[in-house]
């Protein structure tokens, strides 16, 4: 019996250990510790003598010197960029690599906020809701050009997606000058109207910017995990993405399947421009030509989560805290600069946690069979 | 006894499988030695390991008597070690010159100085027989020149230990009888030829000793003169194989399809690539389409399947239209198609190998519910596809078919469109880069399908399958339909002057 059980035992912890999700666990976390390293040898070579305080209050930042506003904090910065990051690792999963994240999500901010701002004559309790909405079908159809190319053309999508940033970006500036223009401050107004609830999240983390949203973003992580992994659809999708050929082969509209999966992705990064700027704290589109920097912050979020839906969540939330501890290094008398840099640097190499998974498996793998003999 | 190269109780490791197993080779010089082997073997793990793209745990290798650390190609290429891979290694948009070069250029204050490479190569080329066009685009010669520049590429490194990867695959009878003429030159000069083949005919011709693996276990080195073929295979199975494929005669029933008019227009030139083709298919019968490759029958088989839209002409499937049909349409209703290239379109080689068992029916009932899939029943599916095929891999039906051998990959092909239950049954090139215990298995699944009343179209470049395994043959030539023979009534001869449009007649 006890023979038996100790099997069962070590078999299980050989499943753990194995698993393909330990795996990437320890593969990404080993990414960030090489991220940390790197980030601290740039604090000592810019300020030695601040080095070890600064790269504390990174580490802790959040936390220490603002508590409960903190993580509250963290979440609000990590709402757009998990719906940013589940848009790219969501393409990555079908075989497309979107780099236009970032008009995307531009685009859908506007939609958002033009609807918030306009459409008051909606109720205030759905108005929200139909800008959010209308925030993730304009993400959708920008995607939905390079998509349509891609499918019917061969056009390659990263170069279709990088142009339709910056149309995206150009279009936008002109649609905020030409309707909800705030010419004081060179911004769009604001849809005070159309703020998304708290929905209780202030009670507990006063003070700080946290919303709804960032309950929407992990429902749409698990939303998106279900599709890719549970249902028929995802299958089609991950199909063509693989291979194409091979999706014809079995009777599935491959052109359809491409266009689907830069529609998903665009209506994520739109809906994560709507969650942004209607969060009711004092974001605005600003009029000016820079392309939106939760697009790319996307590519790290999904590279660092291995475009695991669920590992986006935790990923997002990382680089939310990251980012976040850099604001208080700055009473480390550190210039944002270098803050900029450091963090940076972290999440850079956070992103070579793919470079790690194989080693993992094989370390993994050698142990356990030391084990043995 | 002086080895030129001598490979000592290798054993590689992949996960779940360990792919050679204490393996011993031992290369004498001027000498051609033949490694054979099923697919999933070793070889080309073995060989990979001898020209440092895999690291062995364990085992050592000699060169010329004295032990050698080969880390990467570059140091293979120091040792006089050259290899022809299976999939060439050429830049298409360079010509035959600019590849033989390629590497080991020479340079003269930073710029290419050519004339003294050319020189060398025409002189090696006209020395070993080996008449290439220098100044062509590898994009515009054939598949075997293109092994030709391979080889040139290995001899003008001087290299002194050839590695042949499955060259024969590529290449027509013709081009075969070359090659096998070339390697017995090469031999003479004193260069050892490795030669990695599955093919019992090849090693009888041209090799003077044989090494078998099998399953990544070395099994025995024996001379090719006092072994008779059927002791090689046996060897290379484990068990008798029947040569001579065994079927009774077939009983064709109604006609179940009927191809009339059909035209579908190339997409590269201006000629049609299937010409006006008409013809029956009926029940109970293997029609055989044969043909020197590109001749149309691709684009036949996409008409028939549903992958390219028909030009002109009509699809008549058991009385029905089904000229416009989808791909989806066909499959569902007793269509299945065995594809000629299993990785463009036969697998998605990142699903694991339950998820390909699924590929044209995961939208059944069976499968999923409301749009969310049954893993349970996909994976029962695929437990009984294994079982009943016999298709081995290293976790199942976990397994990722991209890390499956080729012939396993075929299997599950196979199963899956058999186990479809089809009327009809399109097998393109089933067997092609096979070893002859699967294709024995393929040939005998073709077979029973016809016994139990479905049609097969079987198309094939190999004449012996098209002797064989067919009933009824159709030679195809330039989109056109050349002949009809009985394969009990034909001689190769005469099929091989119909494949090749020297001999024509009216087919009904």
């Amino acid at each position: 019996m006890s023979k038996n059980t100790e099997k069962v035992k070590t078999s299980f912890l050989k499943a753990f250990f194995q698993g393909k999700g330990f795996q990437s666990f320890s593969a990404s976390s080993i990414a960030i510790l090489i991220g940390f390293v790197f980030g601290f040898i740039i604090l000592v070579a810019s300020n030695p003598f601040n080095a070890t305080e600064g790269f504390m209050t990174i580490l802790t930042g959040g936390l220490i010197y603002s508590g409960y506003i903190g993580i509250g904090q963290m979440l609000y910065l990590a709402t757009p960029i998990i719906l940013t990051g589940l848009s790219i690792g969501f393409a990555f999963k079908t075989g497309l690599f979107n780099i236009g994240s970032s008009g995307q999500f531009i685009v859908g901010a506007f939609a958002a906020v033009y609807i918030g701002l306009k459409w008051t004559f909606l109720p205030v309790e759905i108005l929200w809701i139909v800008a959010l909405i209308g925030a993730a079908v304009a993400g959708g159809l920008w995607a939905l050009i390079p998509g349509f190319l891609k499918a019917y053309r061969n056009v390659n999508e990263v170069i279709a997606s990088i142009m339709m940033n910056y149309i995206g970006m150009y279009l936008v500036n002109y649609l905020v000058v030409q309707t909800i223009f705030d010419s004081k401050k060179n911004q769009s107004m604001t849809p005070l109207l159309a703020s998304i609830p708290k929905a209780g999240l202030d009670k507990i983390f006063t003070g700080s910017s946290v919303n709804f949203g960032i309950i929407i973003a992990i429902a749409m992580a698990v939303v998106i995990y279900i599709i890719l992994q549970k249902t028929t659809f995802g299958y089609e999708l991950k199909a063509c993405g693989f291979n194409r050929s091979a999706a014809q082969y079995a009777g599935i509209n491959d052109k359809m399947g491409i266009m689907l999966s830069m529609v998903i992705a665009g209506a994520l990064s739109g809906l994560g421009g709507g969650l942004l700027y209607l969060a009711g704290s004092g974001k605005h589109i600003e009029v000016v030509d820079v392309l939106a920097a939760e697009g790319f912050s996307g590519i790290s979020v999904a590279l660092l989560g291995l475009s695991n839906p669920i590992g986006i969540i935790f990923s997002g939330l990382f680089i939310a805290y990251i980012t976040m501890g850099g604001f208080y290094m700055q009473l480390s008398k550190y210039v944002p600069e270098i803050i900029s840099i450091m963090t940076a640097v972290i999440i850079y190499l956070s992103a070579f946690s793919l470079v790690f998974k194989d080693r993992v498996a094989g370390f993994i793998k050698k142990r356990m069979e030391g084990k043995k003999v | 006894m002086d080895y030129v190269i001598e490979m000592l109780n290798i054993t590689k490791e992949f996960p779940g499988i360990i792919a050679n197993d204490d393996i011993t080779l031992q290369i004498k010089k001027g000498e051609i030695h033949a490694l054979l082997g099923e697919n999933g073997a070793g070889k080309s793990t073995l060989m990979s390991v001898l020209f440092g793209l895999y690291k062995a745990e364990k085992g050592i290798i000699k060169v010329n008597g004295e032990v050698a650390k080969i880390h990467n190609p570059n140091d293979a290429n120091a040792l006089g070690i050259g290899m022809v891979h299976q999939h060439f290694k050429l830049v298409h948009n360079f010509t035959v010159l600019e590849n033989v070069v390629l590497g080991v250029e020479t340079v003269n204050r930073g710029v290419l100085t050519m004339n003294a490479a050319r020189e060398k190569i025409m002189s090696i080329s006209k020395q070993y027989g080996l008449f290439i066009e220098p100044d062509a685009l590898i994009s515009d010669i054939t598949v075997g020149m293109q092994q030709r520049v391979e080889i040139l590429k290995m001899l003008y490194r001087e290299n002194n230990i050839l590695i042949f990867d499955e060259p024969t695959a590529v290449l027509t009878p013709q081009e075969i009888d070359e090659l096998m003429g070339i390697m017995k030159s090469l031999a003479a000069e004193g260069k050892s030829i490795i030669f990695i083949t599955h093919k019992l005919n090849e090693i009888k011709q041209v090799a003077d000793r044989v090494t078998v693996l099998r399953k990544g276990r070395f099994i025995a080195t024996v001379n090719v003169a006092s072994t008779s073929k059927e002791e090689m295979s046996e060897m290379m199975v484990g068990r008798k194989v029947l040569f001579e494929v065994q079927k009774s005669d077939a009983n064709p029933q109604e006609v179940i399809l009927e191809v009339k008019d059909m035209v579908v227009k190339s997409k590269h030139h201006h000629k049609n690539a299937v010409n006006k083709i008409s013809f029956k298919v009926r029940k109970g019968e293997i029609l055989c389409i044969a043909g020197i490759e590109g001749n149309g029958q691709s684009e036949l088989v996409y008409a028939l399947t549903g992958l390219t839209p028909i030009d002109s002409g009509n699809l008549i499937y058991k009385g029905k239209d089904i000229t416009s049909t989808t791909i989806r349409y066909r499959s569902a209703h007793g269509i299945s198609h065995i594809p000629e290239d299993r990785h463009k379109f036969g697998l998605v080689l990142d699903y694991n190998l339950a998820e390909n068992l699924v590929l044209q029916t995961y939208f059944l009932p069976e499968y999923q519910k409301s749009g969310l899939l049954k893993f349970g029943n996909i994976y029962k599916h695929a437990d009984k596809l294994i079982k009943q095929f016999d298709i081995r891999s290293g976790e199942g039906a976990y397994s990722k078919t991209r890390s499956m051998s080729g012939g396993n990959q075929q299997k599950a092909i196979v199963a899956r469109e058999i186990d479809k239950d089809p009327d009809i049954l399109i097998a393109v090139q089933p067997t092609r880069g096979l070893d002859v215990g699967a294709i024995e298995y393929i040939h005998k699944k073709l077979i029973e399908e016809r016994d139990s009343g479905k049609a097969v179209i079987l198309v094939s470049l190999e004449l012996s399958e098209v002797m064989n395994v067919s009933d009824r043959i159709l030679v195809i030539y330039e989109g056109e339909i050349v002949g009809q023979a009985d394969p009990k009534h034909v001689s190769q001869q005469e099929l091989g002057l119909f494949m090749s449009g020297s001999k024509r007649e009216v087919v009904e």
